[in-house]
């Protein structure tokens, strides 16, 4: 065909690193501490819940309610009003979608137009400037900056500058997106900061997406705040949610997202007109461990309770392992990672295939390439016009069996060793 | 004035972004609760109320059981579900498919239209959309921008669903250099039309006269009744590498709930709708890729056999479509006797219906649909109250058409069969 073919909107979009990194990872057999998922099964009750709903009759096959599963909206609405401190209504107000991921989509779909400005603090999660850039929108960035240089560094020690981030709202900010717990830092926003958001979003009148996918996963006592539980913020807040962090089932695909519901008819629109119905059988399983999570809320049989528990221990575990080769960890109060500084390393990156990436790109090869060993750069989680001032650190995922620590351990040590 | 400025503001932040302007209203959303209603005979939504075979629950069910298997799989398809793909349909199209450049797999049938969409549609490009359609296609070409160019089949009989015809020079007026893409459905939803092969000749020599793409939905392509043969337009020269082609798990094996579909086509094109994927919703769950996967290559290897799942639910189903038409028949009614899908559209005309106090302001159909559910029967509309367009004269034909499924267990049959001959009585 001699014609263009493609459509403006997916253009400078296709790139992406979880194709490159997931591929080389597989192609290597390397011990995987990169993409984030669990190398361990979800809990017994909901893969039963799962085998349950699908020897449940016909109607678990079929079709349910486009915009979510009666079962699931109703539990998520019961659920999550305890927390937020408000009635949710299990109709309006939510919207389960193919994981978080299609969550942040259909916002972005349904808000943003050609023009419209949404803030994004780097580093993030790498979807969402694709995803600003595919509605038309303007991406402005501000960073989270280390603010001190202490012995034991920690994410909390990533803050936002309030000048910097008053200055990035203006007459054309649409919205503002936030991550919390943040994908890669692990940083945990604490009530004054989100409320500094909270202040500007309501004086500019902006729109905030929260992203809160690793919400039950929080250590050492940081507790998790909802940025729409505060003051002015439940009408202009989307929250997104997902079933894969929160069960470890990442490839069930099931997420949602939760607002006003004047915001998130436009979310349905969307969705209405994209992929319709989500798979029914994994929704009514969703939607019994949320009911057995909330009949023991607090308590500490929940797996919300003794998830963050386990995966405590994991992640100073590794923090030390790091330590000990000369890689410089920086301890996160929440979420599935761990970020490390690799700039006292001194390793020959040769490999004439990597020359023009940036640091972290190519160290990150040479790991899976000559020692098998999966990681992700924390470099792809800036924009790319950024990506170069920040090449020095990599991503751990630690939410991985012991047995799989054991060997990310094994690997960096005998590396240590034989330096 | 910075009050008034901020109160603009509010109205307008809020606002929905342009691209889904008047796409809100959906004519399912009205009748869900209908659908919901056990003491209603469901044969309106396009759903079996048929057991999916029990090898692909116990797919999904030992899928379930693997822990790598409930984590996120390759985000274009599932390594197992591709192959699969590539195996079936290499043999269907007697070509080899690369399963990792010539597929993605996508939420649904549905998933994979939009994905086209977005990949290949934008502003100042037209669509060409046969009516009847399955009611998203226009609201999806919208979204991407483009313009919907419509053409009706039109009646040369009234026996079969092969009467429902296109009239050869209305079509070629339709492609202009604008045209980006026609839309053809085959087996048709609603009217259960399967293109012939001329027929898509037809429009394949136009497609390659005026280079544009076709996307091609064949979401019923196993359901095939006898005497008739499903065509592939992307197996007709010239088209392989101008079509994308769409498939569904839900309408393949009966399991509409579990939302997997695909596209089929060049990598030159595909590439594009695995942009939009890994921008969208990245990948779709893993357990019911693998046990699609998993059936599918049982299926591959009984294919053309009596026990392959594709022969044997066509079979059954044709055996439902003739009770049906004969249950319509019974009550003057004339059906559209359909050449494959499961839907069967009937003209309620010489039932007579006085629907006047029902209301002016709606549609024929929609008014007879309504009345239906008094009757405690759900059927449904052929086309979609939004996607009217001032083919006044096809349109009002279309209004006296009302579409039933009849992918449905005898008992839901029987059912039917019970209210539609007591009519007879009255």
């Amino acid at each position: 065909m001699s014609r263009k073919l493609h459509a403006r909107r997916i253009e400078a979009i296709d790139k992406n690193i979880w194709v490159e990194f997931t591929q080389l990872a597989a192609d290597y057999k390397a011990v995987n501490l990169g993409q984030g998922f669990p190398d361990f099964s979800p809990p017994s009750f909901v893969q039963e819940a799962f085998c349950k709903a699908l020897n449940g009759g016909f109607s678990m096959h079929q079709y349910t309610r486009a915009f979510g599963h009666p079962n699931l909206v109703k539990i998520l609405a019961k659920f999550f009003s305890r927390i937020v401190g408000r009635e949710i209504d299990p109709m309006e107000d939510i919207l389960v979608s193919v994981g978080a991921y299609q969550a942040l989509f259909c916002t972005f779909q349904a808000l943003i137009d050609e023009g419209d400005e949404v803030i994004i603090v780097e580093p993030f999660f790498d979807c969402y400037q694709p995803m600003v850039m595919m509605a038309g929108g303007t991406i402005c960035l501000l960073y989270l900056r280390l603010k001190c240089c202490g012995p034991v560094l920690s994410s909390a020690d990533w803050v936002l500058s309030p000048e910097e981030l008053a200055s990035k709202f203006s007459p054309r900010t649409k919205a503002i997106v936030i991550n919390t717990p943040n994908n890669p830092l692990g940083k945990v926003y604490q009530r004054e900061e989100l409320q500094m958001i909270a202040d500007l979003c309501i004086k500019h009148d902006v729109i905030c997406i929260s992203d809160e996918v690793y919400e039950w996963l929080t250590y050492d006592g940081t507790k998790h705040v909802k940025i729409a539980s505060l003051p002015g913020m439940w009408e202009r807040t989307v929250t997104i949610g997902s079933a894969g962090k929160t069960f470890s089932a990442t490839g069930w695909k099931v997420g949602w997202a939760m607002g006003s519901g004047h915001i998130l008819k436009h979310l349905k629109t969307v969705h209405q007109n994209s992929v319709y119905h989500c798979a029914t059988a994994a929704q009514e399983a969703v939607a019994v461990g949320f009911q057995r999570e909330y009949d023991v809320f607090g308590t500490e049989e929940s797996y919300f309770h003794q998830l963050p528990i386990h995966l405590h221990e994991k992640r100073l575990r590794l923090a030390d392992c790091l330590k000990s080769v000369g890689l410089k960890p920086i301890l996160p109060q929440g979420g599935y990672f761990m970020i490390a500084d690799i700039s006292n390393l001194n390793v020959d990156l040769t490999d004439p295939s990597t020359k023009d990436e940036p640091y972290d790109y190519r160290f990150v090869k040479w790991l899976i390439k000559e020692k098998g060993l999966a990681t992700i750069p924390v470099s792809a989680f800036y924009s790319p016009e950024h990506r170069n001032e920040f090449q020095k650190y990599i991503r751990f995922c630690f939410v991985k069996e012991d047995t799989t620590l054991q060997a990310a351990e094994d690997i960096l040590r005998q590396w240590s060793d034989s330096k | 004035t910075e009050l008034f400025n901020r109160d603009k503001m509010a109205s307008i932040k809020h606002k929905n972004a342009k691209r889904i302007e008047g796409l809100d209203k959906n004519v399912w959303v009205a009748f869900t609760s209908v659908a919901a209603d056990p003491s209603i005979v469901n044969l309106g939504q396009g759903y079996p109320d048929i057991p999916p075979p029990s090898y692909v629950k116990e797919g999904l069910a030992q899928a379930a059981m693997v822990d790598r298997l409930n984590q996120y799989t390759r985000g274009f398809g599932h390594p197992t579900l591709v192959k699969a793909l590539s195996k079936v349909y290499g043999k269907v199209y007697d070509r080899q498919l690369d399963p990792f450049k010539e597929i993605l797999i996508t939420v649904g049938g549905y998933g994979s239209l939009f994905s086209t969409m977005q990949a290949l549609v934008e502003e100042g490009d037209e669509v060409i959309i046969i009516e009847p359609f399955f009611d998203c296609y226009v609201p999806m070409v919208k979204m991407a921008g483009g313009k919907p160019v419509l053409i009706p089949l039109r009646l040369v009989g009234y026996v079969s669903s092969a009467d429902w015809v296109l009239d050869q020079k209305e079509l070629a007026s339709k492609f202009n250099s604008k045209t980006k893409a026609i839309i053809i459905n085959t087996p048709n939803n609603p009217i259960g039309k399967i293109f012939s092969r001329s027929e898509l000749q037809a429009i394949a020599d136009l497609c390659i006269k005026h280079d544009t793409l076709c996307f091609s939905d064949e979401v019923y392509e196993w359901l095939v009744y006898k005497g008739h043969e499903h065509v592939k337009i992307a197996t007709l020269p010239g088209m392989w590498d101008r079509t994308i082609t769409i498939g569904s798990a839900g309408k393949t094996f009966s399991v509409t709930g579990w939302k997997l579909g695909w596209s089929i086509g060049p990598d030159h094109l595909i590439k594009h709708l695995q942009t939009v994927m890994q921008n969208s919703l990245y990948t779709c769950p893993t357990p019911l890729q693998e046990a699609v996967g998993q059936g599918l290559l049982r299926e591959f290897e009984l294919m053309g056999k009596p026990d392959c799942y594709f022969t044997s639910l066509a079979l059954e189903l044709e055996g439902k479509r003739d009770r049906m038409a004969a249950m319509l028949r019974q009550t003057g009614m004339t059906p559209v006797v359909p050449e494959g899908g499961y839907f069967m559209i009937v003209d309620v005309t010489a039932l007579n219906q006085d629907l006047s106090h029902m209301g002016d302001d709606e549609p024929y159909d929609y008014k007879f649909v309504k009345w239906m559910i008094k009757e405690k029967v759900f059927c449904f509309v052929i086309l979609g109250i939004n996607n009217k367009t001032k083919h006044s004269k096809m349109h009002r034909i279309f209004e006296k058409y009302i579409r039933l499924c009849f992918i449905k267990q005898e008992s839901t049959l029987d059912a039917a069969e019970a209210i539609l001959k007591s009519w007879n009585k009255g």
